[in-house]
C-alpha cells in the first residue's frame, strides 16, 4: 500500500530580497523566436505565420522581413507553456524556432 | 509540371511520370529517416502501460535528422532536451501525416493531382521537409547559384533542389489566390 505524494510543503518565508528578485523572474515573458535560414522561402515563412497565428498578411510579411534582414525575430511571447506549443508548431513547419525567457 | 492553379476550393498540378517518382521517391525518404529516428529510441515498458510516449532527450546525430526536429532552445540543453522528449513524438508525427498525403494523392505513374487546401498544406510541409533534408545534405546558401559547374558532383542534386522550390512556390501562391 502506498498514499499519495506530500504535495502541501511547510510555509517557508524567504528573505524579502528572494521574493523582490523571484517576482521580477516571473514578470519576464517567454519569446518564440525564429532565425533565418536558407532554405525556407519567403512566401512559405509568411504563409506559416499567417497560418499558425492569425496574423494579417502585412504583420506577417514584416515578420517575414525581419528574420530575412535582421537574423531573427520574434513572433510571439507569453508563458512558458503557450511559447512552448508555438515552438513546436513552428518546427512542424520546419521553421528554425527556438525559445527564450525575454531578458 | 507547369505549377499550381486554384479551381474553386482545388489545388490542381499536373506531374510528369518522372516527376511523380522523384517526389515520391523523396518523400519516402523523409518518412525512412524519420522511422530510423523513433526505431533508435525505443519505448521502455512504462510508456507501454501508460500509452504516454516519451521522445529522446537528445538531438539525433544526423544532421538531416537534426535540422528536421530542431532544438527547443539555443543554449539550455536541459530545457530543450525535456522540450524534445515532450514534442519529439508527435512532431515526428505530424511530418509523417503529412508524407502520407503526398504518397496518397501523387498517382505514382505521374498525373493530375487534386488537392483539397487541408491537402495542400500537407504538401507545403512534405515539400519544405523534402527541401530541408536537400539543403542540408547539399550545404545550400542564401546566395546559391542556379546551377553549379557541371563537374561539381552536387549540379544535378541542386538542379532537383530548384525544382523542389518552384513546385512549392507555386503552390503557395496558388493557395493565397482566390
Amino acid at each position: 500500500m502506498t498514499t499519495p505524494v506530500e504535495l502541501e510543503q511547510t510555509q517557508v518565508d524567504p528573505a524579502p530580497d528572494l521574493v523582490a528578485d523571484e517576482t521580477v523572474t516571473e514578470d519576464r515573458p517567454w519569446l518564440t523566436i525564429v532565425w533565418n535560414d536558407p532554405v525556407n522561402l519567403m512566401s512559405y515563412v509568411t504563409y506559416v505565420f499567417q497560418q499558425l497565428f492569425g496574423y494579417s498578411r502585412d504583420k506577417a510579411t514584416k515578420l517575414m522581413l525581419d528574420v530575412h534582414h535582421k537574423g531573427k525575430a520574434v513572433v510571439t511571447s507569453g508563458s512558458r507553456e503557450k511559447v512552448e506549443i508555438d515552438v513546436a508548431k513552428l518546427h512542424g513547419a520546419g521553421l528554425w524556432a527556438t525559445m527564450q525567457r525575454d531578458t | 509540371m507547369n505549377g499550381w492553379r486554384r479551381r474553386g476550393e482545388l489545388l490542381v498540378g499536373t506531374l510528369s511520370g518522372r516527376e511523380a517518382g522523384l517526389l515520391r521517391g523523396m518523400v519516402g525518404q523523409i518518412r525512412d529517416l524519420l522511422a530510423a529516428r523513433v526505431a533508435a529510441s525505443p519505448q521502455d515498458e512504462l510508456a507501454e502501460l501508460t500509452g504516454i510516449i516519451a521522445g529522446p532527450t537528445t538531438a539525433p546525430p544526423d544532421r538531416v535528422l537534426a535540422r528536421l526536429l530542431p532544438d527547443f532552445h539555443r543554449e539550455d540543453t536541459a530545457l530543450s532536451g525535456g522540450m524534445r522528449a515532450l514534442h519529439e513524438p508527435e512532431l515526428v508525427a505530424t511530418k509523417d501525416s503529412a508524407a502520407g498525403v503526398v504518397l496518397d494523392t501523387c498517382p505514382a505513374g505521374g498525373g493530375r493531382v487534386r488537392l483539397s487546401e487541408e491537402q495542400a498544406q500537407a504538401w507545403l510541409t512534405a515539400l519544405n521537409d523534402v527541401r530541408l533534408a536537400l539543403g542540408t545534405v547539399l550545404e545550400v546558401t542564401e546566395d546559391m547559384p542556379d546551377e553549379l559547374r557541371s563537374e561539381d558532383p552536387r549540379a544535378p542534386h541542386l538542379a532537383v533542389y530548384h525544382w523542389l522550390t518552384w513546385v512549392q512556390e507555386s503552390l503557395i501562391q496558388a493557395l493565397v489566390s482566390t
